[in-house]
Order: structure tokens, then sequence, then C-alpha cells
């Protein structure tokens, strides 16, 4: 398509740019209406300089095509003519086409599809970041709020994710990073009419939280994961201001509170009837005004999913379900009597409220659970899909009874107490089950174990249509692990923590490389978290067959660095490598040079890294940005390397990192 | 196999045993945990007023909270992955519905006392009293509430409360303070005892004319 030659005359200066054409389409900021065409060449040049060594723009999503930038051979010459008026941006030479085009556009909600829209041309490419509704971004600090805020002119819904996942095991120091203060300042100029914002692994003030009450009228949903930094106080703001809320979703994030500080904020919510749809809140653990709830509940007739914390009894849950006999979700706080023994809700009392919550498919919660209650979920489980007792203590006596009505289960989570026998317990009953995640009640590597092997093969021959497992315990074989490969075909995250260090195989002594190699083999598996006595040829199968595999988890793993030159050589579709004590050196890392660009990011601790070669890696790949993170600042200079991250970013090194962190 | 690991738990040895070294402490030697002390301060803040200094508290809970024997093998920070939140929720539903102990709540991967459900880790704060020649160590878990907890401290420190000649002990003459995590000295009594226990850092008995005035012992 050629342009007709523009104006001004400085579309010059834009030639000289090399011809990637997606990088030098941050001309000009959609926002602005009336900029005269030299002043917006001049932004245009600066980030046309800018963007000359830049990776494609379609790094800010989850999906990298993990292609070059470069579409077709035309030779592109950029459309300086100024915008018309009201419309806010270049208008294109063929006025209907592009308005056809984001019509259509708008029904491609994918993020891999609008990336790869993105990339057809320049007038798809601008049409595309018009009509994106919702942003993902996998590692805040890949990309500059800035640049993200120029490209897209129309974002409803923000996506963002922050620290690296083994920051949930105390492995990334306190202060690391991952603020979202600077994408709440961008987003909220920008944006004005953003309705979502979702969270995970970052650092979020109550100050945070008040800009985005703030700036967002119409907010809608707000989901923290994984998230610290916040109080009452910012739950408060949120609260009282955003009148349109209708999701508040805290899920195991970190609410700091000084007793003596925290705020009522339930009492914040509108008096008048809410759009509330979902409140979930079980991990702030503080104590909170249940009348406020009560009577916020009574008067939010769409609130479908309630979460409450641990503070609730069940006298109490029966006052709340029935203000809210339509809720789907439910999270039952501590499951049990504040009452004296022999005088609190009896058990049948409560089985009535719950045989009233006719639409109850998932329960969650139990966490405090006088078994002597369960009972009362009996009217329930044949209608759960979803089921979270990981919280709850229960032998396979106590769950047994529950478990044999829960026919139509799908997701269930829940702590070894209830041994192999619970295990083959609900391999009898729920052969239609998608997710298991078994948890250590005792999550030490000393552990007595209560599961191992034996309750992985009865779910392996009673849930055939297993999609996902996490599976903690002391003793496997690879015979279950194999098994399990066969007889769940479906298989698409397999996630098994031996949690003793360097376990071999219980009955054969062998290493576990044959299971691990098996279920690469014979499951299309995206998700894989080893563990166990593991030599360099469980890494060699899983480069081999782990052809779709995005997310890996090495521990206390492999023997040499062929192991992770099979990963990088083998698992072409990586984006996530964690790897932690395993004997893995500088030698390795350098095999994955040619790789690091397709990934989201590396993390590697105490494995065998020195600086020499973290700065290698640093020097030859100007796009990813290379932390070396040590425990205290005042650690002296080493040449030994404990911490790695490294990730490819479009942002540059970052401007926040503290002082034990070097970027190299 | 893991030498950086080995070398970073050595030098966080290192700067816990200086710590070690400068402290008083009532016990024969040896009797103290020498598992290898986590050497990472926890990734998630455990209070904006207290982020300066968390590595050094993190490891003077540790000492202050477990009285556990050497571990067989030193323990490996973030191993197994549990996250920290599922963890201290096992501590948390031991206490009913009180607000748990903070210490705990954010602390990394417990080196020895596994976090069982129903026992939950002790809470071992040190006990002083103006004049004693030494220090007491008593677990608040222990007590279930404030009476329990004056008795068993009365019941401790009588032998120092003025010489073999005195008669029982004058309560008006004492009063109980203690550090709370802001290092604050507080009159114990006046919050709810499960607030109390979870922000104690450790008991000091004031006595003689600093105590006057304070209100007595028994006092709430």
């Amino acid at each position: 398509m050629s342009t007709p030659h523009s104006s001004s005359t400085s579309s010059a200066p834009h030639r000289a740019s090399p011809p990637q054409i997606p990088q030098s389409l941050t001309l000009a900021p959609t926002a602005s209406s009336s900029a005269s065409p030299s002043s917006s060449s001049a932004s245009g040049m600066r980030d046309a300089a800018e963007d000359d060594s830049d990776s494609p723009p379609s790094q800010m999503s989850e999906d990298d095509p993990g292609g070059g930038g470069g579409g077709g051979g035309d030779r592109w010459e950029p459309d300086l003519r100024g915008g018309n008026g009201g419309a806010g941006r270049w208008a294109p030479p063929d006025q209907v086409l592009e308005n056809v085009l984001e019509s259509v556009l708008e029904f491609l909600t994918a993020a891999r599809d609008r990336n790869a829209a993105s990339l057809v041309c320049r007038s798809w490419y601008r049409a595309e970041a018009q009509t994106r509704r919702e942003l993902f971004i996998g590692n805040c600090y890949a990309v500059a709020p800035r640049r993200a805020v120029e490209r897209f002119g129309g974002l409803r819904s923000v996506v963002l994710k922050g620290k690296p996942r083994f920051a949930d095991f105390n492995l990334v120091p306190n202060g690391w990073g991952a603020y979202v203060s600077p994408w709440v300042a961008a987003l909220g100029p920008a944006y004005p009419r953003l309705e979502r914002i979702c969270l995970k692994r970052m650092t979020v003030s109550d100050d945070d939280l008040a800009l985005v009450a703030n700036s967002f009228p119409l907010f809608k949903e707000l989901s923290l994961v994984c998230c610290d930094g916040f109080s009452t106080l910012g739950l408060a703001v949120i609260a009282e201001r955003c009148r349109h809320l209708r999701v508040l979703d805290l899920i195991e994030d970190y609410v700091e509170d000084e007793d003596d500080e925290m705020v009522d904020w339930i009492s914040k919510f509108p008096e008048s009837n809410t759009s509330l749809e979902s409140l979930v809140f079980d991990c702030v653990s503080v104590p909170f005004n249940f009348e406020a709830l009560e009577a916020l509940v009574a008067r939010s007739p769409a609130l479908r999913r309630l979460r409450v914390n641990h503070h609730v009894s069940v006298e109490q849950l029966r006052r709340l379900m029935a203000r809210a006999p339509q809720l789907t979700h439910f999270g039952t706080g501590a499951f049990r009597s504040e009452a004296a023994p022999g005088g609190g809700l009896s058990v049948t009392e409560l089985a009535t409220s719950f045989a009233a919550s006719r639409s109850l498919i998932c329960l969650s919660g139990f966490r405090d659970v006088n078994p002597e209650y369960l009972p009362a979920i009996f009217p329930v489980c044949a209608k759960l899909t979803s089921l979270n007792f990981s919280f709850a203590s229960l032998t396979a006596e106590e769950l047994k009874p529950v478990i044999c009505n829960c026919i139509n289960l799908r997701t269930f989570w829940v702590l070894d107490t209830v041994g192999d026998e619970g295990l083959r317990a609900v391999a009898d009953t729920c052969s239609d089950l998608r997710e298991l995640r078994v948890f250590p009640l005792d999550a030490s590597e000393d552990s007595e174990g209560s599961v191992s092997d034996v309750g992985l093969q009865a779910i392996s021959e009673g849930c055939r249509k297993l999609e996902s497992i996490l599976y903690f315990c002391q003793r496997m074989t690879n015979a279950a692990v194999i098994a399990m490969s066969k007889n769940c075909p479906d298989l698409v995250v397999f996630r098994l923590c031996i949690m003793g260090r360097h376990r071999p195989d219980r009955i054969t002594g062998e290493p576990m490389d044959d299971g691990f190699g098996a279920i690469v083999k014979n499951c299309k598996l995206t998700r894989l978290s080893v563990s166990g006595l593991l030599t360099d040829k469980a890494f060699a199968y899983i480069g081999k067959y782990g052809k779709l595999i995005k997310t890996l988890s090495v521990a206390f793993a492999g023997n040499s660095d062929m192991s992770l030159q099979y990963i990088f050589e083998g698992c072409t579709k990586l984006q996530k490598l964690e790897v932690r004590d395993s004997p893995f050196s500088d030698k390795g890392l350098l095999s994955g040079l040619n790789y690091f660009y397709n990934m989201r990011f590396l993390w590697m601790n105490s494995c065998r890294l020195t600086m020499r070669g973290c700065k290698d890696v640093a020097h030859q790949m100007q796009n990813l940005v290379v932390e070396v993170i040590k425990d205290h600042t005042d650690e002296g200079e080493s040449e030994i390397v404990d911490k790695l991250y490294l990730y490819r970013s479009l942002a540059g090194p970052r401007k926040d990192a503290p002082t034990f962190v070097t970027l190299l | 196999m893991e030498v950086a690991a080995a070398a970073a738990n050595y030098v966080a040895d290192v700067d816990n045993n200086c710590l070690k070294a400068t402290e008083l402490r009532l016990g024969l030697p040896g009797t103290e945990e020498t598992t290898a002390v986590l050497p990472t301060p926890p990734s998630t803040p455990r209070g904006k007023k207290r982020e300066g200094n968390s590595g050094a508290e993190e490891a003077a809970k540790k000492r202050d909270g477990e009285t556990a024997p050497p571990a067989a093998k030193a323990q490996v920070v973030g191993w197994p992955p549990v996250r920290s939140y599922r963890k201290s929720c096992f501590q948390q539903s031991s206490g009913a519905k009180s607000k748990p102990a903070p210490a705990e709540e954010k602390a990394p991967a417990p080196a020895a006392p596994s976090a069982a459900a129903a026992g939950g880790n002790a809470l071992f704060v040190k006990v002083s009293m103006d004049g004693a020649p030494y220090l007491r160590k008593i677990d608040l878990k222990m007590y279930k509430g404030y009476r329990e907890l004056r008795e068993a401290l009365e019941a401790m420190f009588l032998c120092f409360s003025g010489g073999a000649d005195a008669p029982a002990v004058n309560p008006s003459d004492f009063a109980v303070t203690y550090e709370d995590k802001d290092g604050d000295l507080m009159l114990v009594g006046d919050v709810p005892f499960d607030m109390f226990i979870s922000t104690c850092k450790r008991l000091r008995i004031m006595k003689g004319s600093e105590a006057r005035g304070l209100g007595s012992v028994k006092n709430n």
C-alpha cells in the first residue's frame, strides 16, 4: 500500500532508521489530537531511535511468537499527515478499511491472536492497538509503562505479574522490586475508562490503591494474587470510592495490619445496593466487622462468590448463607462453632442452610474445621465441581463420607493427612477429576509423609481425565509415574515434589529418570516440576520429548551442564525456567544464549554460576536484563553468584533496583 | 553440589554467630540450636515500620522463638516449595480465631519444629526482673490468659522479691511490662491476651520506684 507523500519534510529522518516495521510505530501518542506534524515527528524521531535495537513489540504479551518483527518486503513510509481533529490519531489513507478492520479485530480476544495480527502491517498494528482491551504483561520489568500507554489507546483491563515465582519460597529478598506504583501512575491519566486490574506478586501500597480508586471512575474489578504492601486502609479506600466495584479478589496476599491500626473496611462499601459479584478475602487475616459483612451481602444481589477469613464460625456462616442463597463459590471460614461444646449450632441446622444454597459448586475454607460439621455439606456434594480441603487436616476416615458423594468433582485440593487411603477414595468416586493438588501438612524434608506412589497410582487409575496434578510426597516410584503417564493422557501440568532431596525410586533405588521420561513422552505437558534423584538422562528425555513445555522447575537435580543444554536445545517452547541447587555452571548457562530471547525469564539460585559467566551473558545479549541478587547488601564482592534472574526486556536495566541487586 | 548454597549459609552463619557471641544468655553451652540459620530475610515484608531491619529481627526472633535441639542436617531455604502463606495458615489455625504471632506468620521455612496444625510453635520470650541476677524464659503459648501468666511469673521470681526475710510479694510494688515489636515498653494487661502474645517480644518485671503508680501486677 503506497501512501501519498506527506506534506511534512520531516519524513527524511524516519527513512534513515532500519526497516523494522512495528518498532517505529510509536510515532505519536494516540492521545494527542491536534499535534502538529513537526512536533509529533520530533517525538517520533526519539522513539524511532530508541526502537532501533528493540525486539518486536509483541513481546509485551504473554505468547510471543518468537519471530522477528519484519513484515513483508514492502518499503514503508511513515504516514505523517496530521490528525483530522477529533479522531486523535493519524488518519490512514483508507478510513473505511481501517474502521472495518477495527470492527473485525474487536472480536479477537486472545493475546496470541492479537500479537499475530499486529505484525501483519502498520495498518493492522494500529487498528489492533486501538482495539485491544486487555493487556497482559508477564513481567512488569519487560516493558516500561510509558511504552504500553503510548501504544494502546483503549485498554479496559491490565494484568501485570511481578516477582519471579521463587519469591513465594523466600528466595527473593525483601525489597527486590515489582512495585506497581509507576504503572498506576501511568495508567491513570491514559485510561480513564479502565475497569480491571489484576496483579500477581507485586508490591501494592495503600497509596497505590487510593490512586486506583481515584483514577478510574468506572473501575469494576481488582484482583490481587500473592501481593504485599497494602493493608485494610487501602481496602477501605477501594470499597468506599469504587462505586461500581464488581470483583474484589484478594488471594494469598500478605495484608499487613498492626492490630491496633486495622480499619473496618467492610463498612465502607456503598450503603445502597452494590454490584458486587465476587468478594474474596480469606487472606485478610485480621478480624472484621461481621455485621457489616452480613448487611453488605444482603444488599449485593449479584454476589456469587464469597470467601471469608477464618474469623467466621458456622453460626455466622448460616447467617451469611441465609442472606445469599444464590452463591456459587463459598469460602467457609473456620468451619467450627464458637460456642462451648454441646452448645453451638447443630449439624442438621447447618445442613439445612447448605441445602438451601442450590447453586453452590465450589467450596473452600475449612480453616480450622471441626470434622463433626462436615456432614452439613452433604446436600451440596453431588453438585460440587471444586472442593478445597487443603487447609483442613482430615484423616481418610473423615474424608471418605464426604468425597463419596462428590461425583462431579473436577478440582480437588487436599492435605496429605488423608493418606493413600483417602486418595483411593477420591479415585473411586471422582472419575471426572481434572485437577488434583495434594499439599503436605508438614512441609519439611524429614517429615513422615503420608502419601506415596500408592496414592498416585490409585489416582491414575480412577481419574483418567486428569489434566493437572501437584503432588507432595516423600516416597515415589518410577512405576507409579509411568502408570500415570499412560492412564492420564490428558495431563498438561505435572508437578511432583518428592520432599526429601535426591530421593530415588523407593522400591528399585534407581533415579527417577524413567518416570519423568515417560511423563514427558506420553503426555503433552506444558508445565513440569521435577524432583527426586535425577541424572542428566532425565533432562535428555525432557529435551527430547518436552516440545510443548512452557514452564519448567528444577531443584536438586542433574549431574552436569548437559542437563541445561538438553533443556535449552530441546524445549523449543520454553518460556520460564527456574532452577535451584543443581550442579550447573557457567557453561550450562551459556548454552542457552541463543534461546534467552524466546523466554520470559530464567531463574537460577544456588548453582555453580560465577560473575564471569553472568557478565558474559550480559555482554552478548543486549536486550536481556541480567540481575545478580545477593542476600544482604553488605556482602562483599564475590565471584560466586548465588541468585541469577535474567529476563528479556524492552525497558533496559531498571532504575528501582535495591543495593543488593547488581544489574550487569 | 551445593557450594554456593553452603557459601551463602556460611556467611549468614558468621553473621549470626557474631550476634550470638555478644548476647548474654542463660543456659548451658550447646543447648542452642545450631542449624544453619536461614540467610534470607523473608521476601514478604512483615510490617511497614520494620522493613529496614527485618533480617536481623528475623534471626533474633528465631533465637527467641525456638528451643529445638540442633537439627540433624541443615534445612534449606524455601524447600519443600510450599508458600509461606500456606505454612502460616497452619500456625494460625492452632490459635483459633486469634491473630497469630507475626514472627511465625511470615517466617521462612521453619528450621526445626514442624508446622503441625495442632500444637503450633512455642513462643519463648525472655523475662527479666529488675535486680535479679539472671533472666528466665517462658513459653507464652502455655498460658490461656493474663491470670495464668501472672501466676507463673510470680512463682518464677518469688525468690528474688526482696531477700530471705521478706514476706509474701507485695503486688503493688511490681509492674509487669513488655517490649512490643516496635521496641516500646508497654504495660501488660491493656490489650486482649491473644493480641498481647502476638506482639510481645520480651517481658520485664519492674519493681520499686519505677513501678509505683503504673498499676499493680494483679490489675485487670
